[in-house]
């Protein structure tokens, strides 16, 4: 029994880079519900967190997410992932209205020797639930996206890092004049993930 | 998060950076007595050595640790961070959203905010404070309970002066005597436009009803039936004109056909001095003396029977003349109460559920809603005689127009739903700018006055029409 617990509460490579991989599928669907980007009617609710959570039910978004996520899962196990960025642009003019920014910093030692660290599971789901719970409420500070937008998804990897054809370089997509606010953090003793949303400040303010 | 200057390896190479003084202290140990020959010594370029050897082994370590730190915390876009990154996007794009999808969110959390703009670009809109134009209307009876004023759907203004009738012209400013009745049969109680706005209804104080062609001036018929004064008229938007009396009947009259007395409803029990048809003309209200309010659903009351009404509103404390039917809401009533009620209500006259109700602190004499926003005027007697523009639903007071010495008795509003003109017991007529201006109407109104200041009448500010 007590081996079983403590069995469970090991956190190798791989299964932080899962739990990492799927933390971000949430967080890209729960932005883009709570931002609007897509009719309400195209989300299904999920249990997840002990939250419910919003799902993008439809195909061509769906099949984005799977495959943006598929390949960050592929980098975080090499520990080459630095950041992921969601861009909200204008659809009109793509300028970029908001950058939701996760940092990621990966335990050098556990890439290098291979080793495992110990957190147990309940203690990082309460952190991602925290995090998720920030990105529900961020709607009532952020400034409202009075135009049709659009997202996207950049990754920041090592130099080194393999590319596969489906993916291209791109620029940063900074906001001009920007305020950034901290979210909070989940770390799975693997890979450590800081939030915070950048978004365009009011002309008016 | 540590800062920079707090990291182990800067302070270690802070601390362990070896100064000349280390040097010589060194040297001093040697022998029990050492004098240094400085000049023999070139301290910088011991210096230089030294701190060179900390320098490449360090910096690389401080320079890494630094720029990470500074990335990290304080520029987080920064370009630094970029040298030892590749940004990518995945190829394929996500799909925009579909065409003409209204965001929720926007609506969620803006609906107040644009409303509130709205509301207030609204409420900030130019309400003149004072009559546009004021007519002198010597002899108006200064009576609750008629109802002396009508605009046409032809833009002429019929008003009852004692025992005549004249039709102001609002395109002109020319003022002419419709009809005038003997002191027998008058004073004249009562005036309404048929809704083709040619024809005109007279309510007689001897009970009859007078029906007039307003452009050749001639009297079409003589309707009669009721056994006392005819305090209010009302067309139902047909040939059908209904009338409320003191001898306490509503009549319906066919005015087509020779036994014009189609229906007769006696459901109230004092003077009936507040009649209207609702736009649609399936439903009349019909208000009292005796504080009562009724519908009447024109499918039902044909029967006759005395509780043939649809509905039965007893909750104002007074006299209910004011009634006006919503343009923008079907179903939906306004009614005011008289002295003792001073109540503005709402209705919806399908459930008969009384909607909202307003206390105005003032005898409510008439009522009329705005055609192009949410509002309404209500016009009011002691003790400020003022109109009273009202938001709807909210019920926030708008504006308050003074300017009238006594109650302000009737309402009437131009066809095009901008100008209300409202006659009150000091025997003028007033005429307010109330509801608005469009653009599109700005043309017209000067053409308008163009044609007002060749006939001379608007140099008037205050004009007789008698």
């Amino acid at each position: 029994m007590a081996t079983a617990q403590v069995a469970r509460d090991i956190i190798t490579l791989k299964g932080s880079a899962d739990i990492v991989t799927e933390f971000f599928c949430y967080a890209v669907n729960s932005i883009i519900y709570q931002r609007g980007l897509y009719p309400e009617e195209q989300f299904g609710r999920v249990k997840k967190y002990g939250l419910t959570l919003l799902v993008a039910q439809d195909e061509s978004v769906k099949k984005f997410i799977t495959g943006v996520t598929a390949q960050l899962a592929a980098w975080l196990q090499n520990g080459q992932l630095q950041r992921v960025v969601l861009v909200i642009l204008d659809q009109r003019t793509l300028e970029p209205l908001e950058r939701w920014n996760f940092l990621i910093e990966t335990d050098q030692e556990v890439i290098q020797k291979g080793i495992s660290k110990r957190k147990s599971d309940a203690d990082i789901m309460k952190e991602i639930q925290a995090i998720m719970r920030q990105i529900t409420s961020c709607v009532t500070f952020l400034p409202c996206l009075n135009s049709t937008c659009i997202f996207d998804v950049l990754a920041y990897t090592d130099k080194d890092a393999a590319v596969p054809m489906t993916w291209t370089d791109s620029d940063a997509k900074i906001i001009e004049n920007s305020q950034v606010v901290k979210l909070r953090s989940f770390d799975t003793k693997v890979h450590k993930i800081d939030a915070s949303v950048a978004f365009k400040m009011d002309s008016d303010a | 998060m540590a800062t920079p200057c707090r990291s182990p390896s800067l302070r270690k190479a802070l601390l362990e950076r070896p100064s000349p003084d280390v040097a010589s202290r060194k040297s001093q140990q040697l022998g029990c007595r050492f004098i240094a020959n400085r000049t023999s010594m070139d301290f910088d370029i011991a210096n230089y050595m030294l701190a060179k050897e900390n320098l490449d082994h360090e910096q690389p370590v401080l320079n890494e640790e630094y720029r990470k730190q500074l990335a990290g915390n304080l520029l987080k876009d920064s370009n630094l961070m970029h040298k030892n990154s590749r940004i990518l996007a995945f190829k394929s794009k996500p799909p925009p959203p579909p065409e003409g999808f209204e965001r929720n969110a926007k609506l969620l959390y803006s609906e107040n905010v644009h409303g509130g703009a709205a509301k207030r670009s609204k409420i900030y809109r130019h309400i003149p404070q004072s009559a546009e134009r004021t007519l002198d209307a010597p002899d108006l009876l200064d009576d609750y309970y008629l109802n002396l004023l009508d605009w046409s759907s032809r833009n002429v203004v019929a008003v009852a002066l004692g025992n005549t009738v004249y039709l102001w012209h609002a395109t002109s400013g020319s003022i002419e005597e419709l009809m005038q009745v003997s002191e027998d049969d008058g004073p004249v109680t009562s005036v309404s436009w048929g809704p083709d706005g040619k024809h005109i209804a007279v309510g007689l104080d001897n009970g009859e009803i007078q029906l007039w062609e307003s452009t050749a001036l001639t009297k079409m018929r003589t309707l009669k039936g009721h056994t006392a004064r005819v305090g209010s008229l009302a067309w139902n938007g047909g040939p059908i004109l209904s009338s409320g009396s003191r001898d306490n009947a509503i009549f319906n009259h066919d005015v087509r056909i020779r036994d014009h007395l189609t229906t007769k409803m006696n459901a109230h029990e004092q003077e009936v001095c507040g009649l209207k048809w609702s736009l649609s003309g399936q439903q009349l209200a019909s208000g009292g003396n005796d504080n009562l309010l009724h519908i009447w659903d024109a499918s039902m009351m044909a029967s006759g029977a005395p509780s043939s009404y649809l509905h039965r509103f007893d909750e104002h404390q007074a006299a209910v003349k004011a009634l006006a039917w919503c343009p923008f809401q079907s179903n939906l009533l306004a009614s005011g109460g008289g002295t003792a009620d001073r109540c503005i209500k709402f209705w919806n006259t399908q459930t008969g559920a009384c909607l909202n109700s307003v206390d105005t602190n003032s005898q409510v004499c008439a009522l009329q809603w705005s055609r192009h926003e949410k509002e309404l005027l209500s016009s009011h007697g002691f003790s400020q005689n003022q109109l009273c523009l009202w938001r709807y639903p909210s019920m926030v007071k708008m504006a308050e127009l003074r300017g009238h010495t006594s109650r302000v008795l009737h309402l009437a509003q131009s066809p095009d739903g901008y100008t209300v003109a409202s006659a009150a017991g000091d025997e003028t007529l007033r005429f307010w700018q109330v509801f608005g201006t469009p653009d599109n109407n700005k043309q017209q109104l000067l053409r308008t006055r163009s044609v007002e200041s060749t006939t001379g009448i608007n140099n008037v500010s205050c004009a007789n029409i008698r």
